[in-house]
């Protein structure tokens, strides 16, 4: 099955498919390939000066880091999706004179995230120097995190990308939602400035806020308070797991039960 | 139970069946309107907001190993959806599909290009959707530009390429396709003259290597030229299998039939306009076979041009003038009937009937019956004043069942010796 997936033909195509992805993105740009890393840390630098100034920081060692990881996941996370909605309709020539594999599509779109993903590594590696952050052997949990975060958007993208073949609604709908959860996760403030105690509880349910304040936890700060924490350890704190493991069977069986008929929709 | 099987891998246990298509029907849902959003979805719930068009309906075939086999009908016939089915684009709504084979992904030529880049990256990406990671593009680059005729041009964006260019560096990638079955539409007619030579040779290599292919073309010629056997489709259904001159002249025939069917509502409308003028002479065309009316007639075969003439007074001494001019409107025939049995009494308000059989000399065609009535006793010099009626076009036929070679007539007693 494994095998079938990643066949030579899938993935020679995927590859293309990604390097074309990533020609064209910067393409008639002077700077080129260099925004994938000034652009995160223009936004990076706004929110800092911003947040700083607020005085949102107090209390929490090395907050340049510390909002940075939340940012990169988040823009990881929105990216993933919002980047997919419509790549099942852009792609609309393909699917309907060539048999493809028509996942390969949602993946080569979720790989050009991951590589915007791994400039923003780049970006949180320097910062890390700078803010004299050392490295230990807990930081290889990012990539597990990382990878959950990878999943659960891919759960995501698979369903918003075939529901836009049919609902163009689809992808305002989504805008809003980025939108809302942006200031619904613990990117820009800490956890701890949300005083009622069940909407902190709620919002540690979601994966994506789960993700951001493990990673803190992981490689920037011990203080942060985890999703572990919010729940005392008990077993709640599995839940963001399961959510992500529902979102991505469901995204998936929905996907294939939808792409059966994306040559006749589209 | 819709189902389609494929192996990637040729089997050797199936034998020598490469296609099998069994009961194969597709239903289409077209929405009325763009219900793509939400909201007319909640608004017209209950309304069903589509229509059912049935594009295939119970198709059923098998092409063997090393076949050329060809898929012909109109436009809308559903050529194009079953190449789609057998491309696995398509599910079918009912019945199997079944590949012994890898395919061949592409159905057309171009696809998958992107204005944006350079030829040169265009093969690469249009190489992987055969299948071909950079090393084997790489390897073949050189063959394909040369094949294209593009050396010059493989450094500019494709957007500044002009559509001939387009189909040509398609088309040198497309051939490089390795599987076991190709599916081709409409690629036959791309390129200049000394281009098409080019893919005529690539295909007549593809016949002596006895790939398998299906064409769909509406190139009769080709069919001909390449196709062992073929398939007629019509509004979704298989009219035939057969071998490729069968099945071409069977839908030359059919088009020819509709053409004539046009030619004939055309005159009916007409001649319900000429109706309302007045003329002392009524007079009707029917084209028929032992006394019975037909619309077309078979190559070869007698038919009769039968004339009724009434008058609203006494003519002692009529005639009648009858051409037949081919589509094109050349005369191909033309004769008076003065010249067969003299002149024609015609009694006031009595029908007189007159039965012209011409040898059919006609090719495949719709011709055009012209009659004229004149009055031979009026000894005036002026034609036009002779004649009492004439009508253009006032009945048309149909011939088919026979090749057509230019405008010509069948010599059916013409002998060539040579010496």
């Amino acid at each position: 099955m494994f095998r079938r997936i990643f066949s030579k033909k899938n993935r020679v195509l995927l590859s293309e498919l990604v390097r074309t992805d990533f020609k064209l993105r910067y393409q008639g740009s002077v700077l080129g390939y260099a925004w994938s890393l000034l652009q995160p840390l223009f936004f990076f630098l706004i929110l800092y000066v911003v947040f700083t100034l607020l005085k949102v920081n107090k209390g929490i060692p090395h907050y340049s880091v510390y909002l940075l990881v939340g940012m990169v996941l988040w823009s990881f996370f929105r990216e993933m999706t919002s980047g997919s909605i419509t790549s099942i309709v852009g792609r609309g020539d393909l699917i309907r004179k060539i048999r493809i594999p028509r996942w390969i599509i949602i993946l080569s779109s979720s790989f050009s995230a991951a590589i915007s993903l791994v400039f923003n590594l780049v970006i949180i590696l320097i910062f890390l120097a700078a803010n004299h952050v050392g490295l230990s052997i807990n930081d290889l949990w990012f990539f597990l995190i990382i990878l959950e975060v990878y999943i659960f958007s891919l759960g995501i993208a698979l369903y918003l990308s075939a529901a836009f073949v049919k609902y163009r609604d689809v992808s305002y709908i989504w805008d809003v939602i980025i939108q809302g959860g942006f200031y619904l996760t613990p990117i820009i403030y800490p956890l701890s400035k949300i005083t009622n105690l069940t909407l902190q509880k709620f919002i540690m349910l979601n994966p994506i806020s789960q993700s951001i304040q493990d990673a803190r936890y992981a490689v920037v700060w011990r203080g942060t308070q985890t999703t572990s924490d919010t729940f005392a350890g008990g077993p709640y704190k599995f839940i963001p797991f399961g959510v992500v493991v529902v979102v991505f069977a469901a995204g998936l069986s929905y996907f294939r039960k939808q792409s059966k008929t994306f040559a006749e929709d589209l | 139970m819709a189902s389609r099987d494929s192996t990637d891998t040729p089997t050797k246990d199936t034998g020598q069946t490469a296609i099998r298509v069994e009961g194969v029907s597709k239903l289409f849902k077209l929405p009325h309107e763009k219900s793509g959003s939400i909201k007319s979805k909640v608004i017209n719930f209950r309304k069903r907001g589509y229509e059912l068009q049935q594009a295939l309906n119970d198709v059923s075939f098998e092409v063997k190993k090393g076949e050329f086999f060809g898929v012909v009908g109109r436009n809308g016939s559903g050529k194009s959806t079953l190449l789609k089915l057998l491309a696995g684009i398509y599910t079918p709504t009912k019945g199997h599909v079944q590949i012994n084979g890898s395919l061949t992904p592409f159905i057309e030529l171009g696809v998958g290009f992107n204005q944006e880049l350079t030829g040169r990256e265009n093969i690469f990406l249009n190489g992987s959707l055969l299948g071909f990671d950079r090393k084997e593009m790489q390897a073949m680059y050189q063959d394909i530009v040369e094949f294209a005729e593009l050396e010059r041009f493989m450094d500019q964006k494709l957007k500044n390429y002009s559509s001939g260019m387009l189909v040509r560096l398609a088309f040198s990638i497309a051939i490089r396709a390795q599987g076991d079955i190709l599916l081709l539409d409409e690629v036959l007619a791309v390129g200049d003259a000394a281009f098409r030579q080019k893919c005529n040779d690539y295909f007549a290599n593809l016949k002596r290597d006895k790939q398998t292919i299906i064409l769909v073309s509406h190139s009769m010629a080709a069919i001909e030229r390449y196709c062992d056997r073929a398939l007629l489709l019509e509004a979704g259904q298989v009219v035939r299998v057969g071998s490729s001159a069968e099945i071409a002249s069977l839908y030359e025939d059919m088009i020819l039939k509709e053409e004539g069917e046009k030619a004939n509502k055309a005159i009916k409308a007409q001649s319900q306009e000429s109706a309302a003028k007045k003329s002392d002479i009524n007079a009707l065309v029917r084209i028929t076979q032992g006394g019975k009316r037909v619309k077309s007639v078979k190559a070869l075969k007698d038919f009769q041009v039968e004339i009724k003439i009434k008058s609203r007074k006494d003519i002692p001494e009529a005639y009648a003038g009858l051409s037949i001019r081919n589509s094109e409107g050349q005369i191909v025939l033309a004769l008076d009937t003065i010249d067969y049995i003299g002149e024609t009494l015609l009694e006031k308000n009595k029908e007189r009937k007159i039965v012209v059989s011409p040898d059919n000399v006609f090719t495949n065609g719709v011709y055009y019956v012209t009659l004229a009535v004149g009055n031979a006793g009026d000894l005036s010099e002026d034609d036009d004043d002779r004649q009492l009626f004439k009508q253009r076009n006032i009945a048309s036929f149909t011939i088919f069942g026979i090749r057509k070679y230019g405008n010509s007539l069948i010599h059916p007693h013409c002998e060539v010796r040579q010496g």
